[in-house]
């Protein structure tokens, strides 16, 4: 894999910095018995000549880091060549700055230094409310970091295309607005994923799709992947990864869900 | 925005999203950037099963660019066997053809830099900054 792609262009003072839930997602992913799964999802009884591209969709892109990360290492993720990698984000600075990222970070590639593998093509970061604008039915891979911290309320949107302008000099509760996006949770910090999960079924992709889901302790991922499991159709979840064990306790985990073998 | 990402989009309201007319959605007062990329003619061919044409024709027809074939190539039509190499007879390449030229062109490094995009069922305009499409809603419209 190549390294950790560089944020150090970002204001943290409006886009979410990584921290060890983004070091997760891309230990997660990239991890041996990760691509191994996934080099089989993808590989399995297909003919590499004319299976249609992968999509990856990465949702809450922050500043880029992790789909940065996928696009430079698409092959050696998925096993396979020609992936094409989509981004999306509430927050107009976390798209200006996730563009930089993957821009910067597939530029700087050094020739032959990844034994080869082909790289993802990035499209675009879409400034958006979660799949909101996506096509259903398109996405085989998404990735999802979301606002999991349990917190009293949500930030309110109404005040969010006020605040989601392009401009060079933010306010403090301009600031404070787009942060708190990045983290709040709201009720068991799940108000925001359990949007996106009641999304999956139509976004992903009903052969291929698959996503992956970071959550936290209080968001209660054994009950969150108990529930995912009787949607039926063949709808199942798994904790891929995990990190941060505190007395037996697993601080942060990734939900795999999937539909199928 | 490049116009491939334009395939994977569609009209942010929910009682649009799945109806047909929402998709593609339209440009308006685009204006278009072009970004050179390196040809990968094995991309290009693993998308084409990914393509709508037929929207990606009316996308062609709307800004002005030159009309695509009624439907989309065979994958075996991006590539021809190129000039023989005067010194090895044996060694033949494989030469990207004018179809995927245009292809790479059209979906890889056109991309609309400002304007608007149109929902066809609604009508509703979201707005493109700096390649950024903005697919906010206020809250009565979600
Ligand atoms: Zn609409």
């Amino acid at each position: 894999m190549l390294p950790t792609p560089s944020t150090s262009h970002v204001s943290f003072d409006r886009v979410y910095e990584p921290a060890e839930d983004s070091f997760l997602l891309l230990d997660t992913i990239s991890s041996a018995s990760e691509t191994a799964w996934l080099h089989q999802r993808f590989f399995e009884n297909e003919n590499l000549e004319t299976t249609p591209a992968p999509l990856i969709l990465e949702v809450g892109t922050g500043s880029g880091i992790v789909l940065a990360f996928v696009t430079a290492n698409a092959q050696a993720i998925l096993g396979r060549r020609e992936v094409l990698t989509l981004g999306a984000d509430i927050n107009y600075f976390a798209c200006q700055a996730t563009k930089k990222t993957v821009d910067t970070t597939i530029a700087e590639i050094p020739p032959m230094s990844n034994t080869n593998l082909s790289t993802g093509k990035f499209l675009d970061v879409v400034n958006c409310d979660l799949t909101s604008p996506i096509r259903p039915n398109s996405v085989d891979v998404l990735i999802f970091n979301p606002p999991y911290v349990p917190t009293e309320e949500l930030p309110d949107l109404d005040n969010h295309l006020k605040y989601n302008v392009p401009q060079d000099t933010l306010s403090f509760d301009q600031e404070s607005h787009l942060l708190a996006l990045s983290y709040a949770g709201g009720s068991l910090g799940m108000e925001v994923t359990e949007r996106l999960l009641s999304q999956l079924p139509s976004v992903l992709s009903s052969e291929r799709g698959i996503a992956y889901i970071l959550l936290c302790a209080q968001n209660k991922p054994e009950e969150v992947k108990a529930r995912i499991q009787t949607w039926g159709m063949g709808w199942r979840a798994e904790i891929a990864g995990s990190s941060g064990k505190k007395g037996g306790w697993e601080k942060l985990c990734i939900l795999r869900i999937w539909r199928g073998g | 925005m490049k116009l491939l990402t334009l395939n994977f989009l569609t009209c942010a309201r929910k009682t649009c999203k799945s109806l047909p007319a929402a998709f593609p959605l339209h440009p308006k007062d685009a204006e278009l950037e072009v970004v050179e990329t390196d040809f990968n003619a094995p991309f290009l061919r693993n998308i084409l099963g990914r393509l709508e044409w037929d929207a990606l024709k009316t996308l062609c027809m709307e800004l002005g660019l030159p009309n695509l074939p009624p439907s989309a190539p065979e994958p075996e039509a991006l590539l021809e066997p190129g000039a023989e190499m005067a010194e090895l007879e044996l060694e033949r390449e494989l030469e990207p053809t004018q179809t995927a030229r245009d292809l790479h062109n059209l979906l890889l490094e056109t991309g609309i830099k400002e304007g608007k995009l149109v929902c066809g069922n609604c009508g509703h305009e979201y707005a493109v900054k700096e390649g950024i499409a903005n697919f906010l809603l206020p809250s009565h419209l979600v």
